[in-house]
């Protein structure tokens, strides 16, 4: 019974365990898998190996639109299309998926190339 | 004396999971107890013939938040022996680590709800407070704080960098101080001790013939712990199943708190040991044939039956979850017992409800 006594009394001068959360933000752990983060449009070649390894089939891939979309509300967070990325332009972010009113993809389009100007057939 | 029904669950303070209790009563006592199981089934075993084997992996990781590494050890384990996968010394080490760490937080926790059910609150602080640097570790080495995902078919798939293999030990230090203060409130306090002491008394011959499993048996006075075979890197630590004699809520208690120590002991030796190498091996092909793989988790030893085919899919995949052997201890312990005592009762033998629906 003294034993939990002296733990009280400890716990009474000690400063607590918990953090005034909203105000008070623990940071994230480096490599924490928070949320998919999105794809470099960049760097993507629309190979779809994301979307068949996704063991939730939260990624769809259109090789012909230049089109990556991702439903957030499938997504499972195992970082499987992170690492089997061939170009690594998947990524993960630290912080966890806010809360959202409604159920949206999020579609991201490859921007297309600039159109190359041929100068020499004006010339 | 007229008997009543009296319905403990699904929804019960004590229990955040679903286990209905149909409690037939004369007066206080309990004469008969008729479980309902069936609230959170989730079809995942169905679910896994439609994924392809390596993205079961995080399939029965799912199957339950608290145990998902050694879900995930099970299923690789049987797909690694059916593939003839070799996995590395490192990777086998590894797996001890975060299955030990799992075992550990599984334990504190069961330790703090324990000490919310017979009403005391600040002990159950106490563990929490200790449990959160666990999790901490696991969301600093494997990403995320329960469903860690590391376990993959071949090896693992982070590793521990030297500085956390160097700060695993002095968090666990810490933990080992802080238990140590709480563990004679466990033990000798009074009052904890007239809850706990002779209720519930399991006899090893009934442990043995009900078919229980883990803890439940070990606090029997059987010795039987699956690690004991040596799955992973088991066979390399220094192991011995904690075992008490008396069957009651008591022993099972001391039970857990034990083998809580004896994680960190087993975290501490597997560090000490780690050779360095590879943490995973590439795995072609695709599974044939049947298997069956057994790991021990924090409640008992689970079971996975996998039949493949020779192509992604498996034909079958089932699972017996340590929880599911044991509830029928719980329907023996129960009849006889007082209507207070359910509470302590039931969270002794440490249920895990999403675990036995699947």
């Amino acid at each position: 019974m003294f034993d939990m006594i002296r733990n009280v009394l400890k716990n009474m001068v000690s400063k607590p365990a918990t953090r005034n959360y909203p105000l008070y933000k623990r940071p994230s752990f480096k490599d924490t898998r928070g949320r998919v983060g999105g794809n470099d449009m960049e760097k993507c070649i629309f190979c779809g190996i994301c979307s068949r390894k996704c063991p939730s089939q939260a990624i769809k891939v259109n090789k012909t639109e230049k089109t990556w979309e991702i439903d957030p509300f499938k997504c499972v967070i195992c970082g499987e299309c992170a690492s089997v990325c061939p170009k690594k332009s998947i990524y993960m972010d630290e912080q966890y998926t806010p809360a959202a009113y409604r159920k949206e993809k999020s579609i991201l389009v490859q921007p297309s190339e600039p159109a190359v100007s041929d100068d020499r057939v004006i010339a | 004396m007229p008997k009543t029904v009296i319905p403990f669950g699904p929804q019960h303070p004590v229990l955040p999971e679903p286990l209905h209790l149909k409690l037939v009563m004369e007066d206080e006592k309990i004469v008969e107890a008729i479980p309902a199981i069936g609230y959170v089934h989730r079809g995942l075993e169905k679910l896994t013939e439609k994924k392809e084997f390596t993205q079961n992996v995080f399939v029965v990781e799912r199957v339950c938040g608290i145990c998902s590494a050694m879900h995930a050890l099970a299923y690789c384990q049987g797909m690694e022996k059916l593939m003839g996968v070799e996995v590395p010394d490192r990777a086998r080490y590894l797996r001890v680590i975060w299955s030990e760490l799992h075992r550990m937080h599984s334990h504190l926790m069961w330790l703090g709800l324990l000490a919310d059910a017979f009403g005391f609150e600040s002990l159950f602080m106490q563990l929490w407070r200790n449990r959160e640097k666990v999790m901490d570790i696991m969301e600093e080495t494997a990403g995320s704080r329960v469903i860690i995902s590391v376990n993959i078919i071949g090896g693992t798939k982070r590793d521990l960098s030297e500085e956390m293999l160097a700060k695993i030990p002095a968090v666990l230090d810490e933990i080992y101080k802080d238990l140590k203060q709480v563990e004679s409130v466990f033990l000798n306090d009074y009052t904890v001790k007239h809850r706990l002491v002779g209720v519930g008394v399991l006899s090893a011959e009934d442990a043995h013939a009900l078919g229980t499993l883990g803890p439940m048996a070990r606090a029997s006075g059987i010795r039987m712990d699956h690690r004991m075979t040596g799955y992973a890197a088991y066979g390399e630590l220094d192991f011995e199943p904690v075992v008490e004699k008396g069957g009651d809520c008591y022993a099972r208690t001391v039970v857990r708190l034990k083998e809580v120590y004896q994680s960190i002991d087993l975290i501490k030796q597997a560090i000490g040991k780690i050779p360095e190498g590879e943490i995973n091996v590439p795995v072609k092909g695709n599974p044939n044939g049947e298997v069956i793989s057994r790991v021990e988790q924090p409640r008992g030893e689970v079971l996975y039956y996998m039949r493949a085919n020779g192509t992604k899919f498996l034909d079958r995949l089932r699972l017996r979850t340590p929880t599911f052997a044991n509830i029928p201890a719980l329907l023996k312990m129960l009849p006889g017992s007082q209507l207070a005592d359910v509470p302590i009762l039931l969270l002794t033998i440490d249920p895990c409800i999403s675990c036995t629906e699947r």
